[in-house]
């Protein structure tokens, strides 16, 4: 079958005035049809800025130097502006963190679902208003017709999320790229986006990728999870196997330093130091100072990711020679 | 069991969210208010983690700011150890009592003053309370903070900026510690961490705690890790505590409403591949927040009184809690908890 959504080597630079750092450096996955794949890691990972390249909006100076996105088998990250417009809300939605900033507050919200819809379908003003009110009858806002004429201002966070969900769906995409979609939110109204996000998506086969730090809403929603480290990819698998039999010593102390209702335990486990900055990435593996199975190739060869159980990882632990001899 | 070193009674604080004057006299509206707390009771017993839960607008973060002196109450009375601090009434003579209450805030970015050297951050409360005389001294004192909270003693001479998110968070404690109080009120000290620095500094609190036998007031909306810090749980909604009990007890057997849904909405490790019960509604507008019990509109069991008469926290096989449908009798069997403590 073939992947609905392929990274092949992304690399992305950031420019300074101290020199290029390398803000993703060589992260391929894929994301196949009505799939959902959680990104996981901690902030400044890269996980953000992988979603902004994959919709085509990468903040100057922040600049894709390398490597091929491909949606259903065509490149899309060289195309011209104009026409990754077309892309962007067609087939690949996008929902962002703060739904207060992702809603022109000058605008009704009806007027921004029938512009929406109107630029990507062949659709008359009546009919794009009807799907309007459809999709916001479908995203769960009470009283969708006569809603549809209100203010951003005049909804709560959780329903504003949900309109912006319905701007989303507008034009049927296929891919949504949700990036941290709930940490804006409190934890019940938390609960029902996700819920929301799954259904919807089920229904209508859309692909999601879904960012986000947090690894309790990865663990309900995510078919499939990466877990990014220093601008690359530590772990990609089936969500069950990573978070239940991680393989990446980074992913055992990450899941392991997550307190847990019901586990009690006078300490947590913790993983001492920091994520490296972009500047000071260490050379071999990122994680190699950090890591408490650390061996002498893990400061010199850079790790790419090998199986490792039902798991990919990079991690030379999992190397044939090591893992056998 | 230990003696009580913080009592909140009946405490109220109302804010004034009133249109400007001129406003109000053209539209005819009369002057509004906000009740961010509305008649908190709570005892915190020496040595003990007392967690306040609840959504953003519940008021927790206000109980923290009245208890630290940076809002006074509009009514109702705080005790620390047994002093009424109403009753103190200048900066002057609260100050010993202040003294022994800290706070550590969410967000070290904006609670460590950019400008100021570690050093200077930690050793501020030693000079204000006049509690080390000398440079020599303060400065062995600074050093051994740094070393308290796993710095060391030549991060003194940095910046905030040079410093992460978690370390920050250090520096931060290390303030709180200076002028060696016995009790700290925690306001999301880690949620503005990344989960591997949270468990640092979650275990350095622990490892705080127990070495210097800190009283702590540990405020959060994330339930698992208030599961992981804390000996006895206040549920807060709207204004007022919903219920109140044993850190065993909230998880394994909770009896209010609200508390249930807080308990089956949070994304867990454990939840993979599973639907969760459907929850109604958000949070309402804190300054008109419904009548009687202000949870009936969410509510699977509101009946009429629920909407006419506010319940009061009673207690109710151990726990304490506001709701009708607990005192009379009407909770369905939801079955066993899950969660096994």
């Amino acid at each position: 079958m073939k992947p609905l959504l392929e990274l092949r080597h992304i690399r992305i630079e950031l420019p300074t005035r101290r020199g290029t750092l390398l803000a993703v450096d060589d992260v391929s996955f894929t994301i196949g049809e009505g799939e959902v794949l959680g990104v996981v890691g901690e902030s400044g990972a890269g996980k953000s800025i992988t979603a902004a390249a994959i919709i085509g909006l990468l903040e100057p100076p922040l600049r894709l130097t390398g490597g091929e996105i491909l949606l259903e088998g065509e490149r899309i990250d060289n195309l011209p502006p104009e026409a990754f417009r077309r892309i962007r809300g067609k087939q690949i939605g996008a929902i962002f963190q703060d739904p207060l900033t992702s809603l022109n507050p000058l605008y009704t919200i009806g007027r921004q679902l029938v512009e929406t819809i109107r630029t990507h379908l062949p659709l008359t003003d009546k009919q794009a208003a009807a799907r309007a009110v459809e999709l916001l009858q479908e995203v769960g806002i009470p009283g969708a017709s006569e809603r549809f004429n209100a203010y951003p201002h005049q909804f709560s966070g959780g329903m504003r999320q949900r309109v912006v969900i319905a701007l989303a769906l507008a034009a049927n995409p296929r891919l949504i790229v949700a990036d941290e979609p709930t940490t804006a939110l409190d934890v019940s109204t938390q609960a029902q986006i996700i819920g929301l996000l799954k259904r919807l998506c089920r229904e209508h086969g859309t692909a999601v990728m879904l960012v986000t730090h947090d690894m309790g809403v990865i663990a309900e929603t995510a078919d499939r999870v990466a877990v990014m480290y220093a601008g690359r990819v530590a772990e990609i698998g089936p969500v069950r196997q990573v978070v239940k039999h991680p393989q990446h010593p980074y992913t055992v102390g990450l899941m392991g330093s997550i307190p847990s209702i019901g586990d009690d335990l006078e300490r947590l486990p913790q993983i001492d130091g920091a994520m490296p900055r972009l500047g000071s990435i260490p050379r071999g593996c990122a994680f190699n100072p950090r890591c408490p199975k650390v061996i002498d190739r893990c400061r010199v060869d850079r790790p790419d990711l090998l199986p490792a159980g039902a798991t990919e990882a990079a991690c030379w632990l999992h190397a044939p020679e090591v893992a056998h001899g | 069991m230990a003696e009580t070193v913080l009592r909140l009674n009946d405490v109220r604080r109302l804010f004034d969210v009133s249109a400007p004057w001129l406003a109000r006299i053209l539209s005819g509206t009369g002057p509004r208010t906000l009740k961010a707390v509305d008649g908190v009771t709570l005892d915190i017993a020496r040595g003990e983690t007392f967690a306040l839960v609840g959504e953003s607008g519940c008021g927790k973060s206000t109980v923290a700011r009245l208890v630290v002196g940076l809002y006074e109450p509009s009514s109702g009375s705080i005790e620390i150890d047994g002093t009424d601090i109403a009753s103190l009434r200048t900066r002057k003579a609260q100050a010993p009592v202040r003294r022994r209450v800290q706070m550590v805030f969410q967000d070290p970015y904006a609670s460590l003053n950019p400008r100021w050297r570690v050093k200077d951050i930690i050793a501020e409360p030693i000079r204000t309370h006049s509690l080390i005389q000398g440079e020599p001294a303060i400065r062995a004192r600074v050093d051994e903070l740094l070393r308290q909270v796993s710095l060391t003693p030549s991060d003194g001479d940095k910046y905030p900026h040079a410093f992460s998110g978690g370390q920050r968070q250090r520096i931060s404690i290390a303030r709180a510690l200076a002028s060696e109080p016995e009790f700290l009120v925690l306001d999301e000290p880690t949620s503005a961490l990344d989960v591997s620095v949270q468990a640092q500094i979650l275990n350095l609190m622990k490892d705080l705690q127990r070495r210097l036998g800190l009283t702590y007031l540990f405020i959060s909306h994330n339930l698992a890790v208030i599961y992981h810090v804390s000996d006895k749980v206040g549920v807060m909604y709207l204004g007022r505590l919903v219920e109140v009990a044993a850190k065993a007890d909230l998880f394994g057997r909770p009896l209010h409403p609200y508390t249930r849904l807080l308990l089956d909405t949070v994304p867990d490790l454990a939840m993979t591949g599973r639907d969760r019960l459907p929850v109604r509604g958000e949070v309402p507008n804190p300054i008109d927040p419904p009548t009687g019990c202000a949870f009936h509109p969410r509510c699977p069991l509101a009946n009429d009184r629920c909407k006419s008469e506010r319940p009061s926290l009673l207690a109710a096989g151990g726990n304490l809690v506001a709701c009708h449908a607990v005192q009379e009798g009407r909770l369905p069997d939801w079955g066993t908890n899950t969660v096994s403590t």
